[in-house]
Formats: structure tokens, C-alpha cells, sequence
């Protein structure tokens, strides 16, 4: 390859990934992952992890396999490290990482079972003034170090970097539901700008427990299909009535191109551009107009050097919200125009459900795996169309496709917005 | 130092502490002739001192009652603290700057409701089904608003929805090492070329004690009387936090000097890393980041040291800072604002640049341990050692 060959039209390094883990509630690992979701298999069940007696929304896509105690950050951590250790062995890197790390993690705090405890440890009655008291007087007299050390928000980062010998400072981060995204721009944007060769871009969320779920119910964001856990993510259909909590872990390595080419190791995809673009609308929604989720989609297409017949595949958004999903073709719409209806548009929500925090990540690996085996994944539950949505969403079936180029839209709550656009490696 | 277009410059500054509101109060706290009055309250949260929040009038920065309802004071502070930035900058009224403005805040999570809390946990004292109660009681006590004013990227948001800065909007998190990668990542992205302004920061409150369990399970905060920063040795763990807040404006001096923007300081590097603290690992870090920063010690060098107050810590980086800047003026300014936590080091650099700019004396914040200034600083290091990880420092200029 020439020296040219290694840049993108701007000029800036082009950015391969060499390596790629994945956890979600339908398996450890790319392999189970792909056949399942291919398969159109839902991983979205009861929940059994906390008793849902009483409450609206009685289903998740929990990750229950793993082997770590039912705490939010010990959860976020074994996703994360599961993920990471899988895409380190793919890119073949052997001891330490020696690039910079950028974690998505939940905003996780302490747990009410921290909380019980530490309450029975004072000996809280039954009527105290402010529990907190107490339980201050108990940490006075003796330090529960890791029950601090479980509640800081960097804890996730700080395990990853000591096991994986990253180089730095590592960022923790959260853009809500296009965090994983940002995560892999942020590793993007240290090697355009010629501070590494690689980055570790990991995204994770083991963070469903109840107060979690009644916190997202009270803002009416939630599924309340209970009935038929497998059924009621269905993304771009009539009867969509809200998100399914899931959880999940993603891990990308990316590295220049030409350092990829140059110690060997295969080039699973082209990490060609993003965009992001923040909304001023609402706490929760979106702009109706979708004029952020236009301008994020539209930065991408720019910063990748490509044009609205560049797209072969977008890898949606697509939560089953009545709004999400309303707003996303919209804007899909005013972008692709006339190309749209010869776009696939799938929605992997609909069998994995919202892995919130690590969504953007996972999408992306998915996507990549789109390009990688030429197998477009459906959206499954697509038995009622909103005839308002007039996509081609790759209903209920997987589908052989020819795809050279992704997009993937991540829109978090709190306006934050994020799109990524992968490809083949170059010929 | 020699000028370019890609020099990464601070145009705008908010800071609110306990000394007051805004860019002023705090240029008159750093050009006074004595170390400040401490400001505390030791009572609401005894036997931990605080540094309150000063008098603030929200709907100076946050017009519609509605926005401020939808927040608690964290986020409401954040905000506050953005349009200030915003407004020193003369931004505000800017449109196309914020609609094309990179935006990252470093953040926690925000308060809990403590009265729900504690009625969960009065009930638990009484309950074997403690899972069925949480249910119950998170169902019917919770405010569906409440989740919004304690997610951590909701600052960012809540800064998008009053003031319209939308060109990016991220949100880092991790304690102290946010508010480093913060100021480090729109420094980057500057100094490339891949952004030409930006706002960044990040706010603390300190009155709750929801935040107080998370440090006490490591015994870090100081009990009873306010003591000077390095002085501190009554009993505790000698970290006193601060409700406070700092937002900058950093932009390219090609952006600034076309729109004859005022240059505050001209940031140099930034820097942080982590790992091991154990056996001088602190210690050889924090020298090799100034060794990166090309930092050399002098007179004319002022250190803004971000030092949490946390025993253990507080006299490694002093040794440190005393090794190998001997010459330099040291001053902690967590002595006067408080810890800080994501804020802390967006505070240190929103002060060493109002220290630049007016060419301040600056007093002895604690006499036993701070030098008297001989001169004016022409350049600031501003330290963070983070009070469990990460450790970072910036290097700024006088322009």
C-alpha cells in the first residue's frame, strides 16, 4: 500500500479495527452473539434478578450468565473486561495495551444493598431523623474502602486500565444512549490527531436493578409488553410503546491503518467518520423537527467523505418509542431522501433491547459484522408496520446483502447525539 | 513564547465558590492583601465543615422558573456557572458560537432524595422483604423528575436547553480525572484543529450527604474547625469540601484575536495520568507529566496546587512541588474553596488564569506553608491529585 492508501480524503490517518468483543443478554462473544442475532433470536426475558411485584415494566435484556456479583459496577466491569479481553485476543496484542482508554460507564452509585447494609451495621431504627447520620457515625468508626471504591464513577476505567496496561489517564464517560458512539469517536479523534497509533474503546452497562428500572418507568420510557418478553421490542411498528432495558459490554481496538498494515494484523473494518450534534429541546425528547438528529447524521456522511448514495446499510436507532422511531425516519428520511427506500434499516433493540451506556458500541461491532459477512439483521417483532414509517427495516429475516458502508445512529436523552459510519477496508 | 494561530487560549471564565459569584469576586480574592476569611459552615453537616454555596440569583443565568424546577442545585450551579462563562466570553448572545461550540462538562451524579432514602431505610429496620419495600416505596416516593437532576450528562443537557450550545455535548465522569480529561480533550481537539471554541467545566455541591458517605469510606474528611489547607491536622482526613463551580471558554487565538476576544491566559499543556500510588509511583508521575509540559521552576512561577486536603496526600505533593519548583510560589487554592472533586481542576485553572491576566500578589493562603509572592506570575501549574486516582496538571501563560 502506498503512503496515501493510509489516509482518508482529508488527509487525516484512516482508522482500522483490528479487534472487537461483545457481551449482551444473547451471549459472551462475537460468535454467539452474530448467529443468535442473525437468527433473529430475542434476548429480552422475565426478569429474575430483584422481584418486579407491583411494577409497570417486568422484563429486561439482563446479562445474567456472568460470573460477578449483582452489583452495578462489578456487572459494568465483568462486561467490560469480558469484551475487552475478547477484542485484544482478535487484534492479537499480548500484554499491555500502550494506548489511551476511553470507557462509557454508567453513572452507577452505591446500591441499596450497600445502603441495607450499611444501615444494619449502625443499627438504624425504624425512626431516624436523616439515615445518613448513621450511617456516617458507622464510617467514622471504621473505613469500608470498598464500598467507596465500588461507588466512584472512575472505578470501571481505573480496573481496565491496570489490566490491560493502557497508557494515560483513562476517560470514563456518558453521553446517555449514544455513549458507546462517543466513546469510539473520542478514540478516533486521539489518533487523527497524531497523539497514538491505538486506542481502547470500550462501552459497558450492567446497571438494570430496580430502582434503575423504576427511574426510567416513571419517565414513561419503558415497555410495559410484559406479557411476551421476546415481543415487546418492536421498533418502527404501530403498536411500539417504549424501550427495553438491557445491558451489555462492547470493546473496539482501533488503530491507524498503516499501523495495523504494518505489524500485520487484520483490518476488520474502516472506522471512517462520526458526527455529533447536541439538541437544546427537551430533558427527554428530541427536537420534532429532528433537526439535531438531521445535523449529527449529515456530520457523519461529511466527515467520512461520503454522500447520501454512499450508505449501503444503516444500523437505526431504533428503541421502540413512539418518538425515537417517529423522529429517526424523519430525519433518515430528509437525508437519504429518494435513496432511502433502497437502504436496508434494521433495528438490533429489537432483539437485544437498549444496552443504554454500551448501545453504541455494540451497534457498531454489529455493523461492522454486517460488512464483514454480507448478512443484514433483522428487526424482528415487525408484524404491526406504522404505515407513518415507510422503511425497508429487514423485517423479521435476516437478508444476504452486498454491504460496503454503514451508518450508526445512537440519540441519547439530555440531546445528546451521535452517528458513526464504518466501512470495508479499502481495496 | 512565540504566538500561533492554534494556540489553545481561556477568553472566558465562570466561577462561583463560597468567596461569591462570578469572575470579579474571585480576582479580588486573589488580589488581596491577607488570606481570605475561610468561609464555612460547620454546623448543617457536623461534625464535617463545608464550604457553602454564596447567595445566588439563579434567574440571572437560568431565566425560566421552569428549567430552574427541573433541576437541583448541582445542576442549577453547573448552569449558572456555564452562562457566566458564556457571558465573560461574550458569547452569550451569540448564537452561531454556541450552535457550533464543543461542549464537555465533567460530572457526577446528582443528589439523592435523602428524605426518600431515609424512609426506605426506616422501613427496612422493621422488614425482612427489603426488595418488595424498595419497589413499593421507589414506585410511589420517587419524583419522575428526580432521575433527571441526578444523570450525569443531564448537566450538559439542562446547559444545552438555557444557553443553545449544541455544536458537541460530552460528559466525562471519574472524580477529579473528569474535570483533567475535560480541560484535556477540548485542549487536543483545539490545538489540531478540530475545534475552534470551546466551553468546559464542571460543578460540585458539596451540602449533602449523600456525596459525605462516598469519602468517609475512606475517613478523608476533616472534622470540626476549618484549619488552612496545609495546616491540617485535627482529627479527620483533612479533605473539607466546597460547593463550587468553574466553567471556561477556550478557544484558538485565530478565533479569539478575529472576534478581539480578551485572552485571559494561553494554555500550554495538559497532562494526567494514573496508576499506583505506592513506593514514590505519585511522586515520579507528577514529575514526569512537568517534564512533558516542558515546566521550568522560577520566581515568576506560580503553582495552583488542587490538593484535596487528604493527609496522606497533601504532604507528597507538597515535597514534590517543593523538590523540584523550590523557587516557585505554591498556593492550594482548596484551602479557600473547598474540594471540589470534577470541578477541582477546572477551578484551579479558571484561577491561575484570573491570577495571569491581573497580574495578582497573591496572599498567603496558609501562612505556615506559602511563601510570600515576590512578583506577579508570568506563568501558573495547576495541579490535581485526585483524592482516591488520577493526577493531572495543566501549564499556563500570561499572553
Amino acid at each position: 500500500m502506498t503512503k496515501r492508501a493510509y489516509r482518508d480524503h482529508l488527509g487525516r490517518p484512516l482508522i482500522a479495527v483490528t479487534g472487537m468483543g461483545i457481551v449482551t443478554s444473547l451471549g459472551q462473544g462475537k460468535e454467539d452473539n452474530w448467529r443468535a442475532l442473525t437468527g433473529g433470536t430475542s434476548g429480552i426475558h422475565a426478569i429474575t434478578r430483584f422481584p418486579t411485584d407491583a411494577l409497570a415494566t417486568r422484563i429486561s435484556g439482563t446479562v445474567d450468565f456472568m460470573n460477578a456479583p449483582i452489583i452495578s459496577g462489578e456487572l459494568s466491569f465483568a462486561f467490560a473486561d469480558a469484551a475487552t479481553r475478547e477484542a485484544m485476543a482478535q487484534a492479537s496484542i499480548d500484554g499491555d495495551f500502550n494506548g489511551p482508554l476511553f470507557v462509557a460507564a454508567p453513572p452507577v452509585e452505591c446500591e441499596w444493598s450497600q445502603r441495607f447494609e450499611l444501615a444494619d451495621e449502625a443499627g438504624l431504627g425504624a425512626n431516624e431523623e436523616n439515615a445518613y447520620d448513621g450511617i456516617l457515625a458507622t464510617l467514622r468508626k471504621k473505613p469500608h474502602e470498598s464500598f467507596t471504591r465500588s461507588a466512584l464513577f472512575g472505578t470501571v476505567a481505573e480496573r481496565l486500565a491496570d489490566t490491560y496496561g493502557t497508557r494515560g489517564l483513562p476517560v470514563t464517560l456518558s453521553t446517555a444512549c449514544a455513549s458507546g458512539a462517543t466513546a469510539i469517536q473520542l478514540g478516533v479523534d486521539a489518533i487523527r490527531q497524531g497523539r497514538t497509533d491505538r486506542a481502547l474503546t470500550v462501552a459497558t452497562d450492567g446497571s438494570v436493578n430496580a430502582e434503575s428500572l423504576i427511574r426510567f418507568s416513571l419517565l414513561s420510557a419503558l415497555s410495559t409488553q410484559n406479557d411476551q418478553p421476546e415481543k415487546a421490542s418492536k421498533p418502527f411498528t404501530k403498536d411500539r410503546d417504549g424501550f427495553v432495558i438491557a445491558e451489555g459490554g462492547a470493546a473496539l481496538v482501533l488503530e491507524s491503518l498503516e499501523s495495523a498494515i504494518g505489524r500485520g494484523a487484520r483490518v476488520l473494518g474502516i472506522l471512517k467518520g462520526y458526527g455529533e450534534k447536541a439538541d437544546h429541546f427537551h430533558r427527554t425528547r428530541s427536537s420534532p423537527d429532528g433537526g439535531p438528529a438531521i445535523a449529527t447524521i449529515q456530520a457523519a456522511l461529511s466527515d467520512a467523505g461520503l454522500d447520501e448514495t454512499g450508505i449501503s446499510y444503516i444500523n437505526a436507532h431504533g428503541t421502540s418509542t413512539p418518538e425515537n422511531d417517529k423522529m429517526e425516519y424523519q430525519s433518515l428520511s430528509t437525508v437519504f431522501g429518494d435513496h432511502l427506500p433502497n437502504i436496508p434499516v434494521s433495528s438490533n433493540k429489537s432483539m437485544i433491547g437498549h444496552t443504554l451506556t454500551a448501545a453504541g458500541a455494540v451497534e457498531a461491532i454489529f455493523s461492522l459484522l454486517t460488512i464483514a459477512t454480507g448478512t443484514v439483521p433483522p428487526t424482528i417483532n415487525y408484524e404491526n408496520p406504522d404505515p407513518a414509517i415507510e422503511m425497508d427495516v429487514v423485517p423479521n429475516v435476516k437478508r444476504d446483502h452486498n454491504v460496503t458502508s454503514v451508518l450508526s445512529n445512537s440519540f441519547g436523552f439530555g440531546g445528546q447525539n451521535a452517528c458513526l459510519v464504518m466501512t470495508a477496508e479499502p481495496a | 513564547m512565540s504566538k500561533s494561530p492554534t494556540d489553545v487560549v481561556i477568553t472566558g471564565i465562570g466561577i462561583v465558590s463560597c468567596h461569591g459569584v462570578g469572575r470579579q469576586a474571585h480576582e479580588e480574592l486573589l488580589k488581596g492583601n491577607e488570606a481570605p476569611a475561610p468561609v464555612i459552615d460547620r454546623d448543617r453537616f457536623a461534625p464535617y465543615p463545608v464550604h457553602p454555596m454564596p447567595q445566588i440569583d439563579w434567574s440571572t443565568q437560568i431565566p425560566r422558573r421552569g428549567d430552574q424546577r427541573q433541576m437541583e442545585n448541582w445542576q442549577r450551579l453547573g448552569v449558572f456557572t456555564a452562562g457566566l462563562a458564556l457571558d465573560d466570553a461574550g458569547l452569550k448572545e451569540n448564537p452561531e458560537a454556541c450552535a457550533t461550540m464543543d461542549m464537555i462538562v465533567a460530572a457526577g451524579g446528582g443528589e439523592r432524595d435523602i428524605s426518600v432514602d431515609t424512609l426506605i431505610l426506616n422501613e427496612a429496620a422493621t422488614r425482612n422483604d427489603r426488595e418488595v419495600l424498595l419497589n413499593e416505596k421507589l414506585t410511589t416516593e420517587l419524583r419522575p423528575t428526580l432521575f433527571l437532576a441526578q444523570l450525569s450528562n443531564l448537566l450538559a443537557g439542562n446547559i444545552s436547553i438555557v444557553h443553545k450550545v449544541t455544536g458537541s455535548s460530552k460528559t466525562f465522569m471519574g472524580e477529579e480525572s473528569a474535570g483533567i480529561s475535560a480541560v484535556s480533550t477540548a485542549y487536543e481537539r483545539i490545538r489540531s484543529g478540530q475545534s475552534t471554541h470551546a466551553l468546559v467545566g464542571g460543578a460540585y455541591n458539596a451540602e449533602r450527604p449523600d456525596m459525605h458517605i462516598l469519602y468517609e469510606g475512606m475517613q478523608c474528611l476533616a472534622q470540626g474547625d476549618w484549619q488552612p489547607l496545609w495546616s491540617r491536622d485535627h482529627v479527620g482526613g483533612g479533605i473539607i469540601t466546597g460547593s463550587a463551580s468553574a466553567f471556561l471558554v477556550l478557544e484558538s487565538r485565530a478565533h479569539a484575536e478575529a472576534r478581539n476576544a480578551t485572552i485571559y491566559a494561553v494554555v500550554t499543556a495538559v497532562e494526567g495520568n494514573r496508576g499506583s500510588r505506592d513506593e514514590g509511583a505519585l511522586e515520579t508521575r507528577i514529575e514526569d507529566m512537568a517534564k512533558h509540559a516542558e515546566l521550568s521552576d522560577g520566581s515568576d512561577l506560580l503553582i495552583m496546587s488542587g490538593a484535596s486536603g487528604r493527609h496522606e496526600l497533601l504532604n507528597r505533593e507538597k515535597a514534590t512541588i517543593a523538590k523540584n519548583w523550590p523557587d516557585a510560589a505554591l498556593r492550594g487554592y482548596g484551602g479557600l474553596t473547598g474540594h471540589t472533586m470534577e470541578a477541582q481542576f477546572p477551578i484551579g485553572i479558571a484561577l491561575a488564569a484570573l491570577a495571569l491576566k491581573s497580574a495578582a500578589i497573591l496572599p498567603q493562603f496558609d501562612q505556615n506553608h506559602e511563601a510570600i509572592m515576590p512578583e506577579a506570575a508570568s506563568s501558573a501549574l495547576v495541579t490535581a491529585v485526585g483524592f482516591v486516582h488520577g493526577e493531572g496538571l495543566a501549564v499556563l501563560k500570561a499572553d
